[in-house]
């Protein structure tokens, strides 16, 4: 099965990150790395990435055929995705790569199944 | 490259590693030394014609990659000289060598995912790409889980052991039938060139099935894929929905795979003693035999099922059993083992039991309870046809006569 980790991030996570020392920031950092490259050499990360700032997002809304596109930021957003890994494994395991992600110390961290394929015939 | 070479290639890349591993060992090694020889013919036959002796064509093309890698190793010349002196103008490969590598690719210390992948590779002969499409993952993954496998494989000895074998036979059938479930899950019908997994299984099966014609759960394997796929045509609408087995056109079956597997299980079955794989084939037999739903004969089913409880029990097992109860003595004491098993630790919580719960509530012509389980069922399961075809039930069950 495929498991998307969420990483979210909010405005307690920010003022958390805002009191940290360099180091405990660049462990963080190296946390992800080494988490992301582990999950690679073990051939269970199908992708991995950090988003960009909320404030960078845009909505896209198709009416009537026509594309409008509105910019960031979106004032009502408490919580907003950081960041994602998907990975391929059995439940159990997700839930242990889930709490390697640095950000489980802030309890900011979900995992999700992606719907498959099934393996039935009804 | 052309189809007949590329078939002929996947049928002589695990003769041609058999042939390497058993002669050097070094698993991992003779497998790149495969692929590049595999390269070169897919590259070079179809311009230049396939030679006469193929398979020593391609362990003598592969030998040389052998010894071009030892080269770079002064410290293995004496191995070299040693190579050097047994490349031969091909032997005859001994049949039996996909076996022990069919055994070596599920060796204990791999993971499902790199059985699966190594399997593919080394023994079907296909691509990193071509897998990557059929497991729907990015190249870099299959590439890496292989990779690593082979280091598994190397720091394990790498060799082809003899006494094991037949121990770990089952790990074998697991991963073919799982590399089967891969493709037969697939959506049918897409336009992408995707590498067909099932029939690169059902041919695996095959290859196993002769070199083990009298092991009964072999050709119960082999019975069950042919049963299971023969359904493949009506399983999917055209839009990727799912049709259930009691609503499937039965004339798009296969009727030569039914035949073929119906004769195969038939024959273990009277040979030899019964396993998981040949009850599962005598059960997808009697589905495939009915000509429609109601000529099912769901009294054999619920002996089938009652088998399998024993010899595999399961949380699938349980409620499939209590599915052909229902056909058999009715819903509502189908419902009274329902509730019985519901408390299962396997089984709480599990989008099966609603789905079941449903469809016999559906039976028994309660229609808002039917809706309100089907919805449950649609919320948790984790297959996105199924979710479809559980929505589709709950929309239309008000509405269906009963």
């Amino acid at each position: 099965m495929k498991y998307l980790i969420l990483v979210h991030s909010d405005a307690h996570f920010l003022e958390r990150w805002a009191g940290l020392t360099d180091a405990q920031r660049a462990d963080f950092g190296l946390g992800h790395r080494a988490l992301t490259d582990e999950l690679l050499e073990s051939g269970e990360l199908v992708v991995s990435g950090g988003l960009a700032d909320p404030a960078l997002g845009r909505r896209v809304a198709v009416r009537d055929g026509a594309t409008t596109v509105t910019d960031g930021p979106f004032a009502e957003v408490k919580e907003h995705l950081a960041g994602f890994y998907l990975v391929e494994c059995t439940a159990e395991r997700s839930l242990e790569i889930a709490a390697r992600v640095p950000d489980a110390v802030w309890g900011l961290v979900e995992v999700r199944p992606v719907l498959g394929r099934g393996d039935v015939d009804l | 490259m052309s189809g007949r070479v590329e078939d002929l290639l996947r049928e002589l890349a695990p003769q041609v590693l058999g042939v390497l591993v058993r002669r050097h060992g070094g698993f991992d090694a003779c497998e790149d030394a495969v692929q590049e020889a595999l390269i070169a013919a897919a590259l070079g036959w179809p311009v230049d014609g396939v030679p006469a002796n193929p398979t020593g064509w391609l362990v003598t093309a592969a030998q040389r990659r052998l010894i071009d890698t030892w080269r770079s190793d002064s410290a293995r010349r004496r191995r070299e000289d040693a190579v050097s002196a047994s490349v031969g103008d091909g032997p005859v490969p001994d049949e039996d060598d996909t076996l022990a590598l069919l055994t070596l690719c599920c060796h204990p210390a791999l993971n499902p995912p790199s059985q699966v992948a190594l399997t593919l590779r080394a023994v079907g002969g296909l691509t990193t790409a071509e897998i990557a499409r059929g497991l729907l993952v990015p190249e870099a993954t299959v590439a890496q889980r292989i990779s690593r496998a082979k280091a598994r494989i190397r720091a394990a000895g790498g060799r082809f052991g003899d006494a094991d074998d037949e121990t770990r036979l089952p790990a074998v059938l697991q991963t073919l039938y799982l590399v089967f479930n891969e493709g037969y899950t697939a959506s049918s019908g897409d336009a992408l060139q995707r590498v067909e997994l099932t029939r690169e299984a059902l041919r695996l099966t095959r290859i196993l099935h002769g070199l083990r014609p009298a092991d009964g759960e072999v050709t119960g394997l082999l019975a069950l894929m042919l049963l299971t796929d023969a359904r493949r045509a009506a399983r999917t609408r055209q839009d990727g929905a799912l049709v259930p087995l009691d609503e499937q056109d039965r004339g798009l079956w296969d009727a030569a795979a039914i035949a073929e597997g119906v004769a195969l299980v038939t024959g273990s079955l009277a040979t030899s003693a019964p396993g998981p794989y040949q009850i599962q084939a005598a059960i997808a037999a009697v589905h495939d035999e009915a000509a429609r739903p109601q000529d099912t004969d769901w009294r054999q089913i619920l002996g089938l099922y009652e088998a399998l409880a024993v010899l595999a029990p399961g949380p699938m097992v349980t409620l499939n059993r209590i599915v052909a109860v229902a056909m058999v003595r009715g819903p509502a004491e189908a419902l009274e083992q329902l509730d019985a098993v519901a408390t299962d630790p396997a089984l709480v919580g599990h989008h099966r039991v609603d789905a079941v719960r449903a469809h016999l509530l559906d039976r028994a012509g309660d229609a808002d309870g039917a809706r309100e389980h089907y919805r449950r069922a649609a919320a948790r399961t984790l297959s996105a046809p199924e979710q479809r075809y559980l929505l589709d039930r709950a929309a239309g069950t008000s509405t269906r006569p009963g």
